[in-house]
């Protein structure tokens, strides 16, 4: 075994600076800091909006439920959309961390592999050409758009891993992209084919939305998004290898083809369950990973839980906005994440350059 | 014969057929523990293609790659990282890890999956970026570092992989002179005084020569010769792997063999 000792390049003994840097120290605060903002927004989310109402008689339990109109409000109207968006927002975010690290691209959102793509076109079939049944509060909406996710994911894997059994980021790139602009443009081709009342419903559907209206929607995507999850757990030290060089990940022991493989399906069923749920809401995937780089440095065992934290919080406080701005218009909240993501998105370019 | 290299061939896109190249034609070579070996030859002879299948990056297709007596397949990856580090000759991370973040990515093959780096692993990376003269770079950004500076970090990652073996990629390609004989220096001082077992694969005859003390001459994924440098390191060689004319002597200065190219055969 190869042992050094503290002694220069050219053989002269330098002053030992053991670097004190413990990544434990750092993954504690980080956690505690960002996981105080993201139960803060989603604690005090539910109190703003058209009508006030307090979390002290909200949450006083000596006023029955059906006489407390502040809990009816804070349980029943507002508090399952803030839970949708903390959902939604965490899921998203923590898919764009793994898809910028395993892509090798900082600029590569949940979207850029055609998933979300993949999603709408299923959503719009379903809304278009009927079957867009409500079972109790169960809707088919949702569950067609995963099967389209599902779809355009098998395609693009089935396209990247054609010459053996790695998978080729630079396929799967050039793929996701292709598969993007193809369905999109099915996706004009059949809202061509609708009527006002569908094309409306569609476009609605496509800005992305949290008003799901109800916990069981929000109860039926979460055991997708805990599976993704879970298995984003085992990626971060493998993601920092991967993203410093494939080889000498591979030289450091890292099973390279798992690891992408790992990545790439557990990101795609984040990203799908996401966007299932609320609609392709864009920019989080992006904006939430790059201020929380700003924030913490770029090691992925860092950034992955605090990007999936942050998500949560930014998501629920540009929905906030969305509520309240036009108050008592609610807008969708796709349209402030991209007011907020674009111009952030072109200071980064410009920055970087 | 430490890590051994039998018969081995090599073909990339040999799934598809598209564009195979056949980088390796059934060669053996064979690396003894704690010696400095050059792999030299011209672009294409398979150098960089050898140097990936010693290391596990690579399988080969016919043959086997041993270490210590061992065949690699039956180690687990992490394993043989814990015994090989590759030196490649550029790395290009897509994010702005510091120095001591890269360093510290050396530890990986020592860590469980959800195993944090604890104070040994940093002073293993410490000690490290000390031997390579890079502790004030520290908490630097990779990105932001000189050839010189980035090469001796990455060398210093791969120090911090504890190895017996480090495989270098023609190391010093991109260096300017005083970084190169600098890095030279380092890894003669890491094959002597810690008797590391050192393969580099390098297009310069003069730096291989005055650190290496066996060769391996390739050409067209074969070996031409290999043995003591002062044996196979001739003008006849030379003329052999690249074509070359070429005066080999001895320097009397340096006090090892050099070569300077006179013209190119026809």
């Amino acid at each position: 075994m190869i042992t050094v000792d503290s002694a220069g390049a050219d053989g002269t003994p330098l002053p030992r600076r053991i670097p004190r840097s413990s990544i434990r120290g750092r993954l504690t605060a980080t956690l505690l800091g960002f996981g105080m903002v993201a139960l803060a927004t989603c604690a005090l989310a539910p109190l703003v909006g058209t009508t006030p109402i307090s979390l002290t008689r909200a949450l006083d339990p000596a006023i029955p439920f059906e006489q407390n109109v502040d809990a009816q409000i804070f349980f029943v109207a507002r508090l399952p959309r803030v839970l949708a968006g903390a959902l939604v927002g965490s899921a998203l975010a923590a898919a764009g961390v793994v898809f910028q690290a395993m892509l090798r691209n900082p600029l590569a959102t949940p979207f850029t592999l055609g998933v979300s793509a993949g999603a709408s076109l299923g959503a719009m079939l379903v809304i278009v050409f009927g079957g867009a049944l409500t079972f109790g509060s169960f809707s088919t909406v949702p569950a067609a758009s995963l099967a389209g996710a599902a779809a355009a994911t098998a395609v693009v894997y089935w396209l990247a891993t054609r010459h053996g059994h790695a998978i080729s980021t630079s396929v799967l790139l050039l793929a996701g992209v292709t598969l993007n602009s193809f369905l999109s443009a099915i996706i004009m081709f059949v809202q061509y084919l609708a009527d006002f009342a569908q094309v409306y419903r569609a476009a609605r559907w496509i800005m992305g939305d949290l008003d799901i209206g109800g916990y069981d929607t929000l109860i039926a995507s979460l055991p997708l998004v805990i599976a993704a999850f879970a298995l984003f757990a085992w990626l971060p030290s493998s993601l920092n290898l991967l993203s410093v060089d494939k080889d000498a990940a591979a030289a450091r022991g890292v099973d390279v083809p798992r690891a992408q493989r790992l990545a790439f399906f557990s990101a795609s069923l984040a990203t799908s369950a996401a966007v299932s749920l609320a609609g392709p809401i864009g920019f989080v995937g992006i904006v939430v990973p790059h201020l929380v780089r700003l924030l913490v440095g770029v090691d992925h065992r860092i950034v992955l839980p605090a990007s999936a934290l942050f998500g949560a919080a930014f998501l629920v406080a540009c929905d906030l906005v969305a509520r309240t701005i036009l108050s008592p218009v609610e807008i969708p909240v796709g349209i402030v994440t991209a007011m907020i993501g674009g111009p952030f998105f072109l200071w980064l370019l410009v920055r970087k350059s | 014969m430490f890590l051994i290299a039998d018969r081995v061939s090599y073909t990339y896109n040999r799934r598809t057929g598209v564009e195979a190249v056949k980088a390796l034609r059934d060669i053996s070579v064979g690396i003894d523990r704690g010696s400095f070996t050059g792999v030299i030859g011209p672009n294409g002879c398979g150098k960089t293609t050898l140097l990936k299948l010693l290391a596990g990056v690579h399988t080969p297709d016919s043959g086997s790659i041993s270490l210590d007596g061992r065949p690699l397949p039956t180690m687990s990856k992490r394993y043989v990282a814990r015994r090989i580090a590759v030196v490649p000759q550029e790395t290009h991370p897509a994010f702005e890890y510091t120095v001591l973040e890269m360093a510290l990515m050396g530890r990986h093959p020592h860590l469980g999956p959800f195993q944090l780096e604890g104070p040994a692993d940093l002073a293993i990376a410490g000690e490290a970026l000390a031997a390579t003269g890079t502790s004030h770079l520290a908490e630097r950004s990779y990105m932001s570092l000189s050839g010189g500076e980035k090469q001796r970090v990455i060398i210093a990652s791969a120090l911090t992989q504890s190895p017996e073996v480090l495989l270098l990629d023609e190391p010093t390609a991109s260096l300017d002179l005083g970084y190169q004989l600098e890095v030279g220096l380092l890894l003669r001082r890491l094959n002597r005084e810690r008797s590391a077992t050192m393969v580099m694969a390098t297009h310069d005859l003069n730096l291989a020569a005055s650190l290496c003390d066996t060769l391996v001459l390739m050409r067209n994924g074969r070996v031409l010769a290999s043995g003591n440098t002062a044996d196979v390191l001739t003008s006849a060689m030379v003329r052999q792997l690249y074509d070359v004319e070429a005066d080999v002597r001895v320097h009397e200065l340096a006090g090892h063999l050099t070569v300077v190219p006179l013209g190119r055969l026809s």
